[in-house]
């Protein structure tokens, strides 16, 4: 099981989101979380999916995406190398005793205080998932009051995008294999 | 009584000749400016080349309705919407063109799903159009609204709300584009009451579709190296589809199978693929959980299973896990998700059937394959599919027998959902695509009847039968007033066994009998028939059968025949959920 960033452009039309998310749901796929943003062109948006699955679940997901009209590219995003950013907003406890070192372990994580209370901050952090899961850990003991993140964003990195295509996709699993047997050993069929 | 039918003679031509061309959109209209959006939809419908439309009426699609008053367009009114869809869906499976319908918003639009569901399992190519409330209405819950795109999202190839009336020249076409290009499938679009009556300020209708591309040719690479493994095959099997008959591509698979001489198999879909009668020592006939011995013996012991626009339904592989357990196989299917979806794929070609095995027959040869074929010979002698007869009972089988016998295999033949479905397709002989319309996918019960009306609308020149189950007959047979109406001359056989058969039959075989809610106490269905003005017939004894059968036949317009027959026969082989494909049931047939 993979975690998948998939990169889909689709038309910007009513109904593209609910359609994404209805096959998703009626395929029984995983979303970790989806992003909607405009795109440089007007008449496009791009959707950034983050998904878990196995190999042949993932090229499921890529090939129905591919199937929906208003659909123009998907793209896995984890085959190659790219640049991910997930964003999060958190305001903590803080008493103002509290204030210095929690300001210090911001500082490590290069995030921001952008909002500062009586009892508590909002500090803003971008970055992979991984960092920020690791700081809302770290943020835990003091108490978290809320927490809102954007979801993954990503997009290939420039050195990829210039010379062209990803590295092959591993061989899916063989869900039918030529070795298979029957349960007594060998097929056995009738009589000649 | 209303019009005769004005349908075009059917394409497919006595000679053995195979799927008609799909229909191609005509010039287009110059521009829509100016005119309603009611109008325009007529102007593109009648540019698509629609003959016929089955549908409804009701309040959100009135304008819609005042302009196909006086249209080039043949209207037939149904008794109920989903009468309609399967009548536009088995209009569009005997005729390859895009079947229409065109019913109202709410109620209309969820009466239309059942079709919907049935065409889009099937990859049928229709458009819908629905009435929806006023823009402004939308989201009020207003009288007699639904959320059509999103009920019908999941049963539609795609679908669409118009909210601008400058769109719709483009939309509707991009529908019957999308409808019946790739694979196909219905496409609905819904029209709100204002857009229909909104006039046309801008916008030149041209499709705008960035993200559809479906491929037609396959990659030449992956082309020569499914023609190598062919080459290569000892014993290989070819597995046929739906996909072909979809794609028109019957006489490119018949070649291929008899240049590089290997056995063919029909899935439910694909049965009339191959001409069973001339091409019998090729033929397989159908595959899967009620298909025959020899076929699924094939499957499980060839080297090389060449699929053909067909996509690894559970009721042809059986457990997966030994499906074909020894066979490399090649999957042609224009459709990518279909390929390694529940089957992994060893030479996967993506592309059009029909393009796909011209690129392929220059490149196969021919194989003796002396050994392979003379095993399948055993096989199909040693176990035919087969009944016994029983004195003075009619046996479900024998109706089928006798009825291929009396039409010589020609007829088109539509059926419901049951055992009456599987006996017709194990024991009609197929000779032509486009011949069998039937649910495969969702298995509607009730298909059957309408679907058979509108292939009569698409082909009034051919003998049109729908064999029915009883059960399944009393889903859709307030139809038969649209029968009577219009006197369209569908011929009906009821096996009546007064049994929901197929259910009974599981009941039996996995429920120790407990016999629960498969019995039907039925009405008089030559009576029912005769009050909706079509003819009724009922045959009890053996003796009468063939008799009734030709009198059926040679009765001008609707015709019910009501044959009573045996009501706990069973239908084998089987293979049983979670087993193997060779191991069948073959209930006393062996
Ligand atoms: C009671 C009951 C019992 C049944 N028992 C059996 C049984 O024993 N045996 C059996 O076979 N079926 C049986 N069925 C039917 C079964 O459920 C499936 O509907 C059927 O097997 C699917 O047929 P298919 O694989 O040909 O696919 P279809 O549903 O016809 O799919 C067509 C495939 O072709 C592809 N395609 C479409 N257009 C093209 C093109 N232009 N070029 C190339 N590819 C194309 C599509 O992408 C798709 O993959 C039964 C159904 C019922 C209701
Ligand atoms: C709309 C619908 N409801 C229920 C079913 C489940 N089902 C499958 S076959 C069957 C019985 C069919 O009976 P009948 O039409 O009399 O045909 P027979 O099997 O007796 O030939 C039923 C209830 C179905 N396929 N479709």
């Amino acid at each position: 099981m993979k975690k998948h960033i998939i990169s889909v452009l689709v038309q910007n039309q009513p109904g593209v989101l609910a359609h994404i998310a209805g096959m998703f749901a009626a395929r029984g796929f995983n979303i970790d979380s989806l992003v909607v943003g405009r795109t440089e062109d007007p008449e496009f948006s791009r959707m950034v999916i983050v998904s878990t699955g196995d190999a042949p679940t993932l090229e499921q997901i890529r090939k129905q995406l591919g199937k929906i009209v208003t659909v123009v590219k998907v793209r896995d995003l984890s085959d190659q190398k790219c640049v991910e950013r997930d964003l999060l907003l958190i305001q903590v406890h803080c008493p103002p005793e509290k204030r210095s070192e929690l300001g210090h372990l911001c500082e490590v994580f290069r995030g921001s205080i952008v909002d500062v209370g009586p009892r508590s901050i909002v500090i803003q952090l971008t970055g992979p998932e991984d960092k920020i899961e690791a700081f809302v850990e770290l943020c835990r003991p003091y108490g978290i009051k809320a927490l809102s993140r954007t979801g993954v964003i990503a997009v290939p990195r420039a050195s990829q995008t210039e010379n062209g295509s990803a590295e092959a996709p591993p061989r899916r699993k063989r869900i039918r294999t030529a070795t298979a047997t029957t349960p007594s050993g060998t097929l056995v069929l009738p009589p000649s | 009584m209303a019009t005769k039918p004005q349908a075009k003679p059917a394409a497919q031509s006595a000679s053995g000749g195979v799927s008609p061309i799909p229909d191609v959109p005509k010039a287009a209209p110059a521009s829509f400016v100016g005119k309603s959006g009611a109008q325009a939809l007529l102007d593109i419908l009648v540019e698509q080349g629609v003959e016929v439309v089955f549908g409804y009426p009701g309040g959100a699609i009135l304008p819609t309705f005042d302009a196909l008053y006086g249209a080039p367009i043949r209207f037939v009114l149904t008794r109920c919407e989903q009468g309609a869809g399967h009548m536009a869906d088995g209009y569009s499976r005997a005729t390859g063109k895009v079947g229409t319908t065109i019913v109202t918003s709410g109620p209309g639009a969820t009466n239309l799903t059942t079709a919907l569901g049935t065409a889009y399992m099937d990859s049928i190519p229709m458009v819908a159009i629905t009435g929806q409330v006023a823009t402004a209405a939308i989201g009020n819950d207003a009288f007699q609204e639904a959320d059509v795109v999103g009920v019908t999202r999941p049963v539609t190839k795609h679908n669409i709300l118009v909210k601008n009336v400058n769109d719709l020249p483009r939309i509707v076409r991009e529908a019957y584009h999308i409808a019946r290009t790739g694979r196909p499938g219905p496409v609905l679009v819904d029209l709100p009451k204002d857009v229909q009556v909104r006039l046309i300020e801008n916008g030149n209708g041209e499709m705008n579709l960035p993200g559809y591309r479906p491929r037609s040719k396959g990659n030449p690479r992956q082309v020569r190296m499914a023609a190598e493994a062919i080459n290569a095959a000892q014993r290989p099997v070819l597995y046929v589809g739906g996909g072909v008959i979809l794609s028109g591509a019957s006489e490119e698979l018949r070649q291929l199978a008899r240049k590089a001489h290997i056995p063919v198999t029909t899935t439910l879909l694909g049965l009339g693929a191959i001409d069973e009668i001339a091409d019998a020592d090729l033929a397989l006939h159908m595959l899967g959980m009620h298909g025959s011995a020899y076929a699924n013996y094939a499957v499980q012991a060839s080297d090389c299973l060449i699929a053909v626009g067909a996509r690894f339904d559970d009721r042809v592989t059986g457990k997966l896990e030994t499906f074909a357990p020894h066979a490399k196989i090649i999957h042609i299917d224009v459709d990518p998700s279909s390929i390694s979806k529940n089957v992994d794929v060893d030479v996967p070609v993506v592309g059009d059937a029909k393009a796909v095995l011209a690129e392929l027959l220059p490149l196969v040869e021919y194989r003796e394959r002396a050994e392979w074929f003379a095993q399948i010979g055993v096989w199909k002698q040693r176990y035919p599919f087969g009944y016994r007869e029983r004195p003075g009972e009619i046996l479900p089988q024998q109706v089928i027998d006798q009825i291929g016998k009396i039409t010589e295999s020609k007829a088109i033949v539509a059926t419901g959902v049951g055992q009456h479905q599987m006996w017709t397709a194990q024991f009609y002989r197929w000779r032509q695509p486009r011949q069998m319309i039937t649910s495969g996918g969702l298995g509607t019960m009730g298909y059957g009847f309408p679907a058979a009306l509108g292939a009569a609308i698409g082909c009034p020149d051919k003998l049109v039968i729908d064999i029915d189950g009883d059960g399944s007959f009393q889903m859709t047979c307030n139809e038969l007033a649209t029968a009577g109406e219009y006197q369209i001359p569908v011929k009906v056989v009821i096996l009546n066994n007064h049994f929901q058969g197929m259910v009974r039959q599981w009941q039996e075989l996995f429920y120790q009998r407990r016999y629960m809610a498969v019995r039907m106490a039925n009405p008089s269905f030559a009576k029912v028939a005769e009050a909706f003005g079509c003819t009724g017939l009922e045959v009890r004894d053996p003796k009468d059968l063939p008799d009734a059968i030709r009198k059926m036949i040679a009765t001008p317009g609707p015709v019910v025949l009501d044959a009573h027959v045996s009501a706990e026969e069973n239908v084998y082989p089987m293979v049983a959920v979670g087993k193997s494909l060779h191991e069948m049931e073959m209930g006393g047939m062996a």
